[in-house]
């Protein structure tokens, strides 16, 4: 497995880092579940690297091991049935897969924080949110109970929740669903973090409220400087405030791209496929694809490249050999920084 | 808050009034007749039948009698001793303390130990000690309690000497502890298995994978975000379980010779004398129904989203 | 025992099971299996269903027909035979097995022909609140209303009496008690778990799509009563019933302890009977102690192993 280039990903990381460790990376992550019906392998070999003030979106069905990875490097996996035989989750260039707990704790919510999807059942419904945010600072930095409570309404104003200190006694199901996300990003924004990780943030909310949440966490990001993991399977969210994009397929990175350039040309059958299944304007009347067939049964993944069932293209080699994630060039031989394809006919893809 | 206290209020009067009509109708509507039944297989005197029924008040019409059963309960009057003539509530007076004690005593056994084994347990689901404390449970709640407090009885008094057979003297703990144990044992189980199930199920709620991702210690974890909402059910049941407890006095106190309540409808149970436990049961659906309204109260204060509703 | 009943409805039937793998999110198993062929699967090879089951086919053996354990008479003592240290506990299934009772009657005698008592009631009350629990439980939670309004302030009521108390209360107003007189006592207070358990269950399913879906095709109120609702309101029915079964049992065992019981030959009465005699011959109390337990023990296991099956929570 290579790892993702990251040294000269398109639009280049807004910090001043001099490039040399990554914020994070991640190796040849594998993670297995083991249930009553076997083992099924969701993760299987994942490499990633992001940089601080950098933006990855992850792309992928559900079922994809997106979400997984993610639980992985935030330490918050299941484990058992959760396992993770083989790779490497680097932090600042040290492997945290094999630091004691109690420093992974300390990490978890100062240095990496995570934004989850589902703000209701997220958040403890029997305390208040003032309680929960306040917390973050009681427990990493030692504050009392009044500093911790003013702290958590100047959070609240900061993600722009009305009446933030008439509010900080509510509780989490007297907010609105857009509300309790603010909530969620300002939790994790507490200890102005150096990484988070957004697993799929404006999936639950109205449409409306889901430009202002994701409008929200990019500008704090920018402020901050912060790394940001987007998880999601809506290619129209990540467009805006994504700088590079991995598209993950049955617990893989099957592409990795700059935005625009995933965009523009696509070089793995499975991404042109989640970019023709969006609704387009200039496509009224038309039928809307959609990707035949059901994402794959992770206990039992498909031999050979995993996608081969659904593809269109798929030729014999896909039944039998495993992809490899290729270099994606130009016609010419050109480099393409930062783009890889784990498709036996790329070139065909992208050129063709 | 006011709002449900005083919902919750309007709401047990119905109960109320409905739960004893329905202990009324028992004593009274159904097939046997309790003046007969104190004569028992003795040849039976009409006459001093009716003269104890007119003296109890027993020949009046039915909705008559229940009124004045009614408005007795609210002036502390149980009823009366159909063959001591001595009312129920001097008989309760005396015996209710020592069964007050014996089911607090039980209550605390059983709130400790059980929420103890149960966050063990569900801390661990699916490993030996899980498990153990499952198969152990189990076998707590298939032996019913008379056998429970004979076998105790047998193995800790006869066999080993550790404490006396009876309690001669209901100020001393030390007596009330066996009797404690086995009234309060059953209920033990079901606390120990409920908070169990609600601790593992919690456990993988996402708002404690929130707070493990917040980067909060372990005791916090457990201590302030899991207990919290795990309890709130095993508070529920441990409501409606004093008024089970107090059932429960009936057999133990019988096996333990504990003068309370309960030895009382054991006694009054077998010279069949109904009225006397009629009272006593009114008596405890009282504090039944007390108890789980004060759950309720309770319930609200722990969980906000009733409190708001 | 009896208060366990009114348990299993407040805690909404988990009690305690050994909560399955959580199959993560991103890992759902393809085939789609039914519930019930599912469950089956998993009960054949529960160690605690089979240990169970077979328990309780040898007690209903023992029930229907208890000459096949001991020819030796229930009721017919023989002074002679006083109790004190007659067991002989290398002659099984022999009248004198467990030695003899106070009367004089063969301690194992009783205890088969107790079986029948405990399985009787047990299974009578059962069926019975069944039908009563889920015949209320459902028209309250399908019609909803003042009908609901009605049926669940008298549950409320009834559930307001502590199980065994009030049965104490019914059955002492009656001077000879038969199986179905004590049958009949135990079912007018138990419904009501079983009714809130229907009636929450009916009331989750009657939102569902597919119900919805029958609706606007225009199927009748008793096709969608008893195709749709009915059939998958029944599987946490089922379990509670289950579990409670071996409440009831213990609930005869107590009564019949206390006296106000059955008339007959009963394990309770032989275990109150024996009491007195704790001390010089234990084993006169002990061997109808182990028969209700045993007993109840084996009801609660099967109950269990159903639930465990049938519970998708666990799954």
């Amino acid at each position: 497995m290579t790892i993702i280039d990251n040294t000269a990903a398109a639009p280049a990381p807004r910090s001043a880092d001099d490039g040399s460790t990554p914020l994070l990376e991640v190796r040849d992550l594998h993670v297995e579940f083991h249930t009553r019906d076997g083992v099924a392998k969701a993760v299987n070999g994942v490499n990633y690297t992001v940089n601080a003030g950098e933006t990855l979106a992850v792309l992928g069905e559900s079922g994809s091991g997106k979400s997984v990875t993610a639980q992985a490097i935030m330490g918050i996996l299941d484990m058992p049935p959760g396992k993770i035989p083989q790779g490497e989750i680097l932090f600042r260039g040290e492997d945290m897969l094999k630091m004691p707990a109690e420093e992974r704790r300390k990490i978890r919510g100062s240095q990496i924080a995570m934004i989850f999807q589902d703000a209701l059942s997220s958040l403890n419904p029997v305390l208040t949110v003032g309680y929960q945010l306040g917390e973050m600072f009681r427990v990493h930095q030692g504050l009392s109970k009044k500093e911790a409570k003013a702290k958590a309404i100047e959070l609240m104003d900061r993600v722009k929740i009305p009446a933030a200190a008439a509010r900080v006694n509510d509780y989490p199901h007297q907010f609105s669903g857009g509300m309790r996300q603010r909530i969620m990003i300002a939790m994790a924004l507490a200890l102005e973090p150096d990484l988070i990780i957004a697993d799929e943030p404006t999936t639950a909310l109205d449409v409306t409220v889901q430009a202002q949440v994701m409008d929200l966490l990019a500008e704090l990001q920018r402020e901050y400087n912060m790394g940001l993991i987007l998880i999601t399977h809506d290619l129209g969210v990540v467009a805006d405030v994504a700088d590079k994009i991995a598209v993950m397929y049955a617990g893989r990175i099957v592409e990795t791209a700059p935005v625009h350039e995933l965009y523009k040309r696509p070089a793995h059958p499975y991404t042109r496929g989640l970019l023709d299944s969006i609704p387009r304007l200039d496509q009224k009347g038309q039928e809307l694809y959609a990707i035949k067939g059901l994402p794959p049964n992770l206990l039992r993944i498909p031999t050979g490249c995993a996608f081969n069932p659904r593809c269109p293209m798929a030729q014999d080699v896909c039944r039998t050999d495993v992809p490899p994630l290729f270099d994606v060039t130009e016609r010419d031989g050109g480099e393409l920084p930062g783009r890889r394809s784990a498709c036996h006919f790329w070139k065909e893809q992208i050129h063709g | 808050m006011g709002r449900y206290v005083a919902r919750r209020l309007l709401q047990m009067i119905p109960v109320f009034l409905g739960s004893t009509f329905l202990i009324f109708c028992m004593m009274y509507a159904l097939p046997g007749d309790p003046v007969r039944a104190l004569y028992g297989d003795q040849a039976i005197d009409e006459a001093q039948i009716a003269a104890i029924k007119q003296s109890l008040g027993l020949d009046q019409p039915f909705m008559v009698q229940y009124w004045n059963y009614l408005t007795g309960l609210f002036q502390g009057d149980f009823g009366t001793q159909i063959a001591s003539q001595q009312p129920v509530a001097d008989v309760i007076a005396d015996a209710f303390p020592i069964t007050v004690r014996l089911t607090v005593f039980a209550f605390l056994f059983t709130v400790v130990v059980g929420i103890t084994l149960g966050v063990i347990a569900g801390l661990r689901p699916n490993t030996v000690v899980d498990k153990s404390l499952l198969v152990l449970t189990l076998l707590l709640i298939s032996v019913p309690s008379f056998v429970l407090g004979y076998t105790f009885q047998y193995v800790f008094a006869f066999q080993l000497g550790w404490v006396d057979p009876n309690v001669n003297d209901p100020e001393n703990y030390g007596q009330l502890l066996l009797p404690a144990v086995v009234l309060g044992s059953l209920s033990l189980a079901y606390v120990a298995r409920l908070t169990r199930t609600s601790i593992a199920e919690n456990l993988r709620a996402d708002y404690v994978r929130t707070a493990v991702a917040k980067g909060l210690p372990r005791r916090r974890i457990v201590g302030i975000h899991l207990m919290r909402n795990s309890l709130i059910p095993v508070v529920t049941f441990l409501g409606s379980d004093l008024g089970a407890l107090m059932g429960g006095a009936v057999v133990t106190e019988g096996i333990f010779n504990v003068r309370g309540v309960g030895y009382t409808v054991y006694e009054a149970l077998t010279r069949r004398e109904g009225s006397t436990v009629v009272g006593i049961v009114t008596l405890i659906v009282i504090i039944y129904l007390v108890c789980s309204l004060l759950v309720d109260l309770l319930y609200a204060v722990l969980d906000p989203r009733i409190r708001y509703a | 025992m009896p208060e366990a009943l009114d348990t299993t409805a407040k805690e909404k039937l988990p009690a305690a099971e050994p909560a399955t793998v959580p199959v993560p999110v991103d890992a759902k198993p393809e085939k789609a299996r039914s519930l019930w062929s599912d469950a089956w699967d998993d009960l054949r090879r529960s160690p605690m269903f089979l240990i169970s089951a077979a328990l309780i086919l040898l007690l209903l053996v023992m029930a229907a027909f208890p000459g096949l354990f001991t020819g030796a008479s229930p009721r017919d003592g023989d002074l002679s035979n006083h109790y004190l240290g007659a067991a002989n506990w290398t002659n099984f299934f022999g009248a004198d097995w467990f030695g003899y009772d106070v009367q004089g009657r063969s301690i194992w005698a009783r205890m088969v022909y107790g079986a029948r008592a405990s399985i009787l009631v047990g299974v009578g009350v059962t069926v019975l609140v069944t039908i009563a629990g889920t015949l209320i439980g459902v028209l309250a939670g399908y019609f909803g209303g003042w009908l609901d309004a009605i049926l669940f302030r008298l549950t409320d009521v009834f559930s307001g009496i502590p199980f065994m108390l009030g049965a104490m209360v019914v059955l002492t107003t009656f001077t000879e008690r038969s199986v179905l007189v004590v049958v009949l006592a135990l079912a007018f207070l138990g419904w009501t778990t079983i009714a809130r358990v229907a009636r929450g269950s009916v009331i989750t399913i009657k939102q569902a799509d597919y119900v919805t879906a029958a609706k606007a095709l225009g199927a009748s109120t008793s096709r969608i009563l008893f195709r749709h609702i009915l059939p998958n309101a029944i599987a946490p029915v089922i379990v509670v019933a289950t579990i409670a079964l071996g409440g009831y049992i213990a609930a005869e065992a107590t009564l019949s302890y206390l006296g106000i019981g059955l008339s007959g030959v009963s394990w309770g009465i032989d275990v109150s009977a024996g009491k007195d005699q704790l001390r010089n011959a234990p084993h006169v109390l002990m061997m109808p102690s182990v028969m209700v337990s045993v007993t109840v023990l084996a009801f609660l296991m099967f109950g269990d192993a159903v639930r465990n099956a049938l519970d998708p929570k666990m799954r």
